[in-house]
């Protein structure tokens, strides 16, 4: 017995008889983590929001959350002498005077940046291969709320230095609030405290930053792990996997090592960046002003596509009844986002209502092998990505020397064009690929060799594929539509919530119309025998 | 062709590769590589070729509401699971000295990454804050950060890579499989859950006036969460007029926007375009929504007839704050006359009464009717006519 | 070398006047402008004065003669440079065209400007022309420069001493650029779009001269910074502002063309969740 063993038997004993930790240790410790390297993703945004609570702690340490005014005289020459308010004026000696604060700010920054592009592939991971699927719908719903904390606490932060850039975010923000219908003139004038920018928004935006959000998303972020330990994880179908079990490496000790070095990793790359690229140098910016602007405003990139659909937006505004309705922001602002988070979050549900599947779901599915989920996603994907690059077009106009007005049009159009032609290019992509794989089941993988046949015609041999692979190309459901039972039963009465089932059987139809239909082995043997003979 | 299950894994290591039993083609159920073993309930390692899983009568019945059976039966592989693949044995299972070379390798990284962190301590007090150095590819910066970067940021990734490559390469590469069950409970511990409920339910009595108690206890825990919502009444004043005033008035002179200088009218030339603001106005709120622009266009080319009236000798005060969301719109194109808003790209025609010609902003800018005193001094004539900046409810 | 005399000579002298009017106090607000000072109108008299008494030092009958005929020779061969290379757009006697604007009254400052940056003679008819390398030498540029001075006033190349950013106050430039400036040329002038694929130019590795004229000039769609709006010192505090900027380097590392959050997105995209996403997939594959 070595001392490492020796010393944790000891601790052990000294756990179990306060705890009795030993009866559910075994268990515990030796639970089974399928090994993926799209279940990792999640970890990413788990271990640079570790990296994002460590820099942020030691940010506190220095930062004054105050607007009051100030005058400048520390080391950046091109401030001295300059009025702005101490937030800004302690962000600037946090990063000139405090040895090492610089790269704690920086990689405070950049673990942000990392944090919520970790959610978003994270997330298209989740949905792409029907994760969401029960039981863990719930799981997915709080990934969503954590989604939209991670933004929301990403905006909240970046304007807390008071610069002129996030300055201008913040403008836009009350601008934003003032649009809402009915009582946006008083949220804008609750949240400023008075009216922009009032002395009281830096300080309100730091609690909400570093305490309410914050404390909410430990809260979120422990039940959705809790919930992954407790559900199982997901697994691909392959060999030896089955929805009834769960394929992996232990809990202790490989996953606890691959998990401790990728949280490291992650935390090196947070530091390398840190130390050798400049992240929102607010220095450069200036500090905020109400009479100032810079060409190039613009948001962190999780809130661009917000810019890009406020930049897309054309003018239109209604006033009636001695009231003003600005749908130039509304849409842009609310509406769409409203929208998208509103179709990302129900889309299990009614995915689920759409297939008529309450079964459990723990083996995922390949993406083309759902086509149209697929191709849903890929119209999502492609909305959003416009109105992201749309948030960058006068950048693109500038490096690119295009017409600014150009893209914004291009835009317009292509928010409505864009996602139709995904989906139906993502469909038939989906469908293709599951032809391919139908045919490589039943007729093996093209080898590249050619042979002549004694016909003198050349075909090129195909080799058939393993067991293992034929096993992974075929465990799949192929989805039927819901046919509509009877709309009147046998005493020609109209079934209840008859209109309910025609769309729910229209839309199943929509769902599972086009499909390609696994090989069976009635059709498997036929080919083979006639290959051998 | 031989089937694995007979073989025990030793014997198979000896047996020729997988090649041609994988060619062999369709094997009759009862004969599959892949045999299935009812569930231990317990870890297990993975045996090749053996399906480790939960009861199949636990997941049935299939909750599937649909009238077309075929559904159900579609689930149902066509080819059988072949169970996990055979494990290969890694170099470092096999061959003593690659073991002890990735060890090696391993507390290499451990040891790197200490000899970084004292290089960390080393800089952070033997290097300047304000000392730059010129990298190339990266450009002139900072030195203490940079290497505080490497440093720190090189030690905790070689831990991390050190920790990886310990478990891929010496760990136990074996995997385990675990059973899953149904998460809803059986049928009796459901009912015995229910009966528990219904009983705790009822033991409370509330059965009994379910609208007296019942409802009045809901009416107070309602009131709990809603009637503190008045403490959020004093974050700010209300609204009340003030977003449609500005600090412009009568006589108010117009100051440069950096200097607090007068603007004289004989400092504006044609095409020049400053920003500016009312004279002794310091207060950030006020400067916010007070804040114009001046501009010097020829009188002969605007075709707006009030914007003439209300400029002074071919100058002209605007309000710099967007109608659109708030931006000072400042990014003025001297050519075309088109001045546009950096953040948005509503476009205004600063020939036309700075009408809106594309982007979101739905108003044009509101315009400041100005004069000049007996100096030359430029002043307003009075506040703006209308409400400046974004659209609001109120606004009308 | 004569007539560079005379201009440098003129130029000082219009230099004298422009500081007469503005006053180097440092402070950014509540800034009491000298010429409502009692004694402004005095300083003013006594400056111009005393630039009459140098300038007819200066221009006294002999040197006089010498320096206009330089300069009308100055003027002639800018003439012969001008019809060769400019008047195909700009008109035979700078009267302008379809192809080109008026030159008249344009100044010698913006004939500098617009030519020793190479951004005339147009190579093609863009939207807007950048800059490149010039193709006339700097004495040609200044033969032009003297022959479209010649048609009609304007403002004048800036002498040495104008551009002279010695003593400059960096930090009011920064001020003066955010508030004037970077709404098209981005915050340190990293440049920006405008509509129609124009584009407010990068600021970095201009000559100070050029920014000077720039400002003078408002060249194609920028607009004028004349002198009473900008004074002499605050454009010489801009470009205090722009050289400490340009030269200062980064403190915190690659600074990705200082265009803002943008650059930092793509970057965190591609290089970060692409090395975490290569990292994920050493770390989950099956090692041999």
């Amino acid at each position: 017995m070595s001392t490492v063993e020796r010393m944790a038997g000891g601790l052990g004993t000294w756990l179990d008889d306060r705890f009795g930790v030993a009866r559910g240790a075994r268990k515990l410790l030796r639970k089974v983590f399928p090994d993926h390297w799209t279940f990792m993703l999640g970890e990413i945004a788990l271990w640079s929001f570790v990296v994002i609570l460590l820099s942020g702690t030691y940010l506190t340490l220095f930062f004054k959350p105050s607007m009051h005014e100030v005058v400048y005289h520390g080391s950046y020459v091109p401030l001295q002498g300059v009025q702005m308010s101490e937030a800004y004026a302690s962000t600037l000696d946090l990063s000139f005077e405090v040895r090492g604060g610089l790269i704690m700010r920086q990689i405070h920054h950049w673990a942000a940046l990392i944090f919520v592009a970790a959610i978003m592939i994270h997330m298209l991971r989740i949905f792409f291969t029907g994760a969401f699927r029960k039981p863990r719908e719930v799981n997915w719903l709080i990934g969503n709320v954590l989604f939209i904390l991670a933004i929301l606490e990403g905006l909240f932060g970046y304007s807390l230095p008071d610069d002129l850039l996030s300055g201008t975010g913040m403008r836009i923000l009350e601008g934003v609030l003032l649009g809402i219908p009915l009582v946006g003139t008083y949220a804008s004038f609750f949240l400023f405290g008075g009216e922009f920018p009032g002395q009281l928004l830096i300080p309100r935006l730091f609690t909400i930053h570093i305490l309410l959000i914050p404390a909410l998303m430990v809260a979120l972020i422990t039940v959705h792990l809790l919930l992954v330990f407790y559900q199982k994880h997901t697994q691909y179908p392959g060999p030896g996997k089955t929805n009834r079990n769960v394929v992996g490496a232990p809990f202790l000790p490989i996953y606890t090592a691959k998990a401790g070095g990728f949280f490291l990793i992650i935390f090196g790359l947070s530091a390398l960046l840190g130390g050798l690229v400049q992240v929102n140098p607010v220095w450069l910016y200036g500090p905020y002003h109400p009479a100032q602007i810079s060409a190039g405003s613009q948001p962190d990139f999780y809130m661009g596509w917000l810019e890009g659909a406020l930049r897309a937006m054309p003018a239109w505004e209604i006033n009636a009844w001695g009231h003003t309705v600005s749908f130039s922001v509304l849409v842009p602002a609310l509406v769409v986002p409203g929208i998208f988070f509103t179709v990302l979050a129900l889309y299990p549900f009614v995915e689920s209502w759409v297939t008529g599947d309450k079964r459990e779901h723990h083996l995922l599915e390949r993406p083309r092998n759902a086509p149209t989920r697929t191709a849903i996603g890929a119209a999502g994907v492609t909305f959003f990505g416009l109105l992201w690059l749309n948030g960058g077009n006068d950048v693109i106009a500038d490096k690119l020397h295009l017409s600014i007005y150009a893209i914004t049009w291009f835009t317009r159009f292509a928010l409505f064009l864009g996602p139709v032609v995904a989906f139906i290019v993502a469909r038939r992509i989906c469908l293709g690929l599951q032809r391919r794989d139908r045919d490589k089941v039943l007729h093996g993988r093209e080898s590249g060799i050619i042979r002549r046949l004694p016909s003198g015609e050349y075909i090129e041999i195909h080799e058939p594929v393993s067991v293992e692979e034929r096993y992974v190309l075929t465990a799949y459901e192929v989805n039927r539509p819901l046919e509509l039972t009877d709309a009147v039963d046998e005493n020609g009465i109209p079934m209840p919530n008859g209109r309910v089932h025609k769309v729910r059987s229209a839309l199943s139809r929509w769902y599972f119309g086009t499909r390609v239909e696994k090989p069976t082995p009635a059709e498997y043997q036929q080919l083979t025998a006639g290959h051998h003979h | 062709m031989s089937t694995h299950d007979e073989m025990t894994p030793g014997a198979e290591e000896q047996a020729a590769p997988s090649g041609p039993e994988h060619t062999s083609g369709l094997v009759p159920r009862d004969e599959v590589r892949g045999r299935h073993a009812r569930a231990v309930d317990d870890i297990v390692p993975a045996v090749d070729g053996v399906v480790i899983e939960a009861d199949d009568h636990e997941f049935a019945p299939v909750e599937r509401i649909t009238p077309d059976s075929t559904v159900a039966r579609t689930y149902d592989d066509p080819f059988p699971n072949p169970g996990p693949p055979h494990h290969e044995p890694r170099r470092t299972d096999v061959d003593p000295r690659a073991a002890r070379r990735a060890d090696r390798q391993v507390a290499g990284m451990f040891g790197l990454a200490t000899l970084l962190l004292i290089g960390f301590i080393v800089s952070f007090v033997a290097v300047d804050m304000d000392q730059m150095i010129s990298l190339p590819l990266i450009g002139k910066i900072g030195a203490q950060n940079a290497l505080f970067g490497v440093t720190i940021g090189g030690a905790l990734a070689l831990v991390g890579v050190g920790l990886i490559h310990w478990a891929r390469k010496t760990m136990t590469a074996v995997e385990l499989v675990e059973p899953r069950h149904p998460l809803r409970s059986p049928e009796p511990k459901r009912e015995e859950g229910a009966a528990a409920f219904r009983q705790g339910i009822e033991e409370t009595g509330i059965g009994r006036r379910p609208f007296l108690i019942g409802g009045s206890l809901l009416a107070a825990l309602g009131g709990l969460l809603t009637a503190p919502l008045v403490l959020l009444r004093d974050l700010g004043p209300l609204p009340e007029k003030k977003l449609r005033h500005t600090a412009w008035a009568i006589e108010q002179r117009i100051v440069y926007e950096n200097t607090n200088e007068q603007v004289k009218a004989s400092d504006m030339h044609i095409g020049t375009l400053v920003a500016a603001h009312p004279l002794g106005v310091e207060d950030p709120n006020r400067l916010a929504k007070a804040s114009i622009f001046l501009i010097r266009l020829d009188p002969s080319e605007v075709k707006s007839q009030r914007q003439l009236d209300w400029g002074y000798q071919g100058i002209f005060a605007f309000s710099r704050i967007c109608p659109h969301v708030g931006c000072p719109v400042d990014l003025y194109e001297q050519a075309s006359h088109h001045l546009l808003c950096p953040c948005h790209q509503s476009t205004f025609d600063m020939v036309d009464g700075a009408k809106v010609i594309f982007g979101p902003a739905a108003r044009a800018l509101p315009q400041l009717q100005i004069t000049a005193d007996g100096e030359g001094n430029l002043m307003a004539k009075g506040d703006f006519t209308e409400p400046v900046g974004p659209s609001f409810w109120e606004r009308g | 070398m004569k007539p560079r005399l005379l201009r440098r000579a003129l130029d000082r002298l219009g230099e004298a006047a422009a500081t007469s009017s503005s006053e180097p106090a440092k402070a950014r607000r509540r800034r009491e402008p000298l010429r409502r000072h009692p004694l402004a109108p005095l300083l003013v008299l006594f400056i111009a004065l005393s630039a009459t008494g140098g300038l007819y030092a200066l221009l006294s009958p002999g040197r006089q003669a010498a320096a206009a005929s330089a300069q009308s020779l100055a003027i002639e061969e800018g003439r012969k440079l001008y019809v060769s290379g400019c008047s195909s757009c700009h008109g035979l006697n700078a009267e302008g065209s379809s192809d080109g604007p008026t030159l008249i009254g344009v100044g010698a400052a913006a004939v500098d400007f617009q030519v020793a940056t190479g951004r005339m003679p147009a190579t093609r008819q863009g939207v807007q022309e950048p800059k490149k390398k010039p193709v006339y030498t700097q004495a040609e540029v200044d033969q032009l420069a003297a022959y479209i001075a010649s048609l009609a006033p304007g403002p004048a190349v800036p002498a040495a001493s104008d551009y002279d950013t010695s003593g400059a106050n960096v930090a009011e430039g920064g001020e003066l650029f955010r508030t004037n400036c970077a709404a098209c040329h981005n915050f340190v002038g990293s440049g920006g779009a405008l509509t129609g694929g124009k584009f407010a130019p990068k600021l970095t590795g201009v000559d100070s001269k050029h920014m000077y004229e720039a400002m003078l000039t408002g060249p194609q769609s920028m607009p004028v910074f004349n002198d009473e709006t900008i004074t002499p010192e605050q454009k010489r505090d801009i470009i205090a502002f722009l050289n400490y900027i340009n030269t200062a380097g980064d403190p915190g590392g690659a600074n990705l063309g200082r265009i803002g959050p943008v650059s930092e997105g793509l970057l965190i995209w591609i290089f970060g969740i692409g090395s975490l996403v290569g990292v994920t997939v050493w770390l989950t594959a099956r090692s041999s």
